[in-house]
């Protein structure tokens, strides 16, 4: 057994078990947090792949942003999630059933594929670098996202911006009536407009004449 | 200057796309920094954009153009559905306008999101491969999900929004399943390369399998029978223009990409595909002929309606000839100019304390305002497939194509539950013309007049001039043959 090999099982076993601590954990932070070691798990077999791109965007957009924001949500939402599992041991029979039938048929088909039984004419494979390049595959990548896939790349930064906007459309409550700070108006204030000298005579009471609008 | 030049002409094919994107995103600066009353400009100025688009595919030449490595075709057959969804996408914002003003609704983001909801149609029906037709998915989705629950107090609304979510991304879930198969067994993304692996290979199961998964997924955004659930629901919940305009622009839509992963992505093994569209339109018009009798909810039985529509038009693929795709053409053109129609009667359905949505409110009708009464019942007549009107040509050349294919057992079906589905489109004209009268509606809105008035020429002068859709539809089916 050779040392990636090692490695492929020491990623994969703890991917494996750290994805099933997440469903199993009754401490719903902890669950993010074996989630966050199931990504750098990921991210360790993506390596050994020779995918060192996909690995790093995965630590970084799953570990950094998503996952510390399922943390903040868990936390800042008090959800009870005990109470959210109620309902587990009275639909593992079904549940398990079905996990069941599904792992038997994929144990048929995946068995008559390599017995033969399926004839598959012949699989063209996915292109991959020239043999003999030296483009590092971050390299690659950034040779044909900005240029071949710009399309798909301007795609989807509307899809994102459309997100944005639904989120906001959806979310976001304008109230009547909130007194809020109004930069522009502060600074176009004036001590005119603000102050008045007022002669007060002696034995009378002093009346605002014209409180202009009131100050931010 | 001369590079800036050589890029316009390149990029010239996907000038209309371009439009949208530019518009869409102009139109959202100028709504953040005029948040106060912008919202009737902003309707406006978009239905100027959806015109300007309009006129950049009209004055493309004829012929495909074929950018970005094959992700994007632009060839007749997207010509003429683009112009649809265009059409119906500016006529339902017409129409949105009066009753998101009377709702307070009139939020300067609804007619930004189908600016977006459009972009992502038209790069839905010119995808050229598997990426593209995601991208353009979701883009129109997302969107859709949004508007949908776009009345935020309402919980129907919300509701209809949620519905549509969840289960689009299931849909989304299946059709990237498929297209990731697909991918796999062929080795290439874009249709013609797709097509060339598949007539060199022919057809293995793995293929085969990611078909069936790919036109699920599609079939959900069609909402073909057993992918229609969340329809009625959506249908019913979501306020009533976005209702008319879920069911013409994005429909029309998911139908151009259906055609074009079946027709030029997989034409070698149309034998594979066909049994699925055939199940599909056989299931889509029975259900939609049986399910709609017993509704009372106006809007829920548009939605079976759609379901049933829907079904007709898938006949027309299953034939897999050229006639056949024309004829699908022919019936998703007509099928939008109707629905547009009834929809501008439901949303004249408004008395002083708000909307009505029931059906037993439109009992006698015909004594209080005769011409809407006639106009929809002539609709009806239209949907219900009864001649001379323009529903029964719709149909008529999507049985021929049928016959021609030896479709025999679909065609006669589809007959069959057009008879059933008949009865109810005539059931809301008996209560219009025949029961007592209720109180009269409020008088329509101008738009809602010119988009009535609109719908009925068509339908009624559809037989005197039929040639100029049926030669448009059929230089557009050309593309795939």
């Amino acid at each position: 057994m050779n040392l990636v090999a090692a490695f492929f099982y020491l990623f994969a076993g703890l991917t494996v078990a750290s994805a099933f601590m997440v469903i199993s954990t009754r401490n719903p932070v902890h669950a993010v947090l074996f989630l966050i070691l199931a990504f750098f798990n990921s991210a360790g077999l993506f390596l050994l792949l020779g995918a060192e791109f996909i690995a790093m965007v995965l630590v970084i957009v799953y570990v950094g942003a998503v996952a510390v924001l399922f943390l903040f949500v868990v936390m800042m939402l008090d959800v009870d999630f005990a109470e959210l599992k109620g309902g587990f041991a009275q639909y593992l029979p079904l549940g398990a059933l079905i996990g069941i039938i599904l792992l038997v048929e994929l144990i048929l088909v995946l068995g008559a594929w390599v017995g033969g039984g399926v004839k598959v004419a012949s699989i063209p494979s996915a292109p991959g670098p020239a043999p003999g390049s030296t483009l590092t595959n971050t390299e690659s990548i950034g040779n044909i996202l900005y240029t071949d896939y710009i399309f798909y790349f301007e795609m989807a930064g509307l899809i994102l911006l459309i997100a944005m906007v639904g989120a906001i459309v959806l979310t976001l409550h304008q109230k009547a009536g909130v007194k809020r700070q109004d930069v522009a108006r502060q600074v176009a204030r004036t001590r005119d407009g603000s102050i008045e000298v007022i002669e007060v005579e002696s034995g009378k009471a002093v009346f605002p004449q014209s409180a202009k609008e009131p100050g931010p | 200057m001369d590079d800036a030049f050589a890029a316009l002409t390149t990029y010239a094919p996907a000038l209309p796309e371009i439009i949208l994107a530019l518009g869409a995103l102009a139109l959202l600066t100028y709504g953040v920094f005029r948040d106060d009353n912008a919202a009737k400009t902003v309707e406006w100025l978009t239905i100027g954009v959806l015109a300007a688009a309009g006129w950049a595919i009209v004055a493309q030449p004829a012929g495909d153009q074929i950018l970005f490595k094959g992700s994007f075709v632009n060839d007749d057959f997207a010509r003429f559905m683009k112009l649809l969804v265009l059409a119906a996408s500016a006529f339902s914002i017409l129409m949105a306008s009066d009753y998101l003003r009377k709702m307070k609704m009139d939020q300067y983001e609804f007619p930004v999101l189908i600016l977006f909801a459009v972009l992502g149609m038209m790069i839905m029906i010119s995808a050229g491969g598997l990426i593209a037709l995601y991208l353009g998915l979701e883009m129109q989705s997302l969107a859709l999900y949004v508007v949908a629950a776009f009345r935020r107090d309402s919980v129907r609304s919300s509701e209809a929004g949620l519905k549509y979510f969840v289960l689009g991304a299931l849909s989304s879930g299946m059709l990237l399943y498929g297209a990731s198969l697909v991918y796999g067994f062929t080795g290439a993304i874009t249709f013609t390369k797709i097509a060339a692996a598949v007539q060199t290979g022919g057809d293995n199961i793995g293929l085969v399998f990611g078909l069936v998964f790919l036109l699920a997924g599609i079939a959900f955004k069609v909402s073909a029978v057993p992918f229609h659930m969340w329809t009625p629901d959506v249908y019913q919940g979501a306020p009533t223009p976005i209702t008319a305009f879920f069911a013409g622009a994005p429909k029309v839509a998911a139908f151009a990409m259906l055609m074009r992963v079946a027709l030029d992505a997989f034409p070698a093994i149309a034998n594979q595909w066909q049994q699925i569209v055939v199940f599909l339109a056989i299931a889509s018009m029975l259900l939609g002929a049986f399910a709609a009798i017993g509704q009372t909810n106006i809007k829920r039985l548009m939605a079976y309606s759609s379901i049933g529509h829907m079904g007709y038009a898938l006949v027309g693929l299953a034939a897999a000839s050229q006639n056949g795709t024309r004829a699908v053409l022919i019936y998703l053109a007509i099928y939008v100019v109707m629905t547009l129609g009834a929809f501008a009667c439901i949303l004249a359905m408004r008395r002083s304390d708000g909307m009505v949505e029931d059906i037993n409110e439109l009992r006698g009708l015909a004594q209080n305002d005769l011409t809407l009464a006639f106009l929809l019942a002539m609709l009806l007549f239209s949907l219900a497939g009864i001649p001379p009107l323009a529903g029964f040509f719709a149909k008529f050349y999507v049985f021929l194509a049928a016959i021609e294919a030896r479709l025999y057992t679909l065609a006669i079906i589809g007959v069959l539950a057009s008879v059933v589905g008949a009865y109810y489109y005539l059931r809301i004209v008996k209560i219009m013309f025949f029961d007592e009268a209720a109180e009269p509606f409020e008088p329509m809105a101008r738009p809602l007049k010119l988009v009535l008035a609109l719908s009925g020429i068509f339908v009624l002068a559809y037989v005197a001039y039929p040639l100029p859709l049926v030669e448009a539809a059929n230089a557009a089916a050309k593309s795939f043959f």
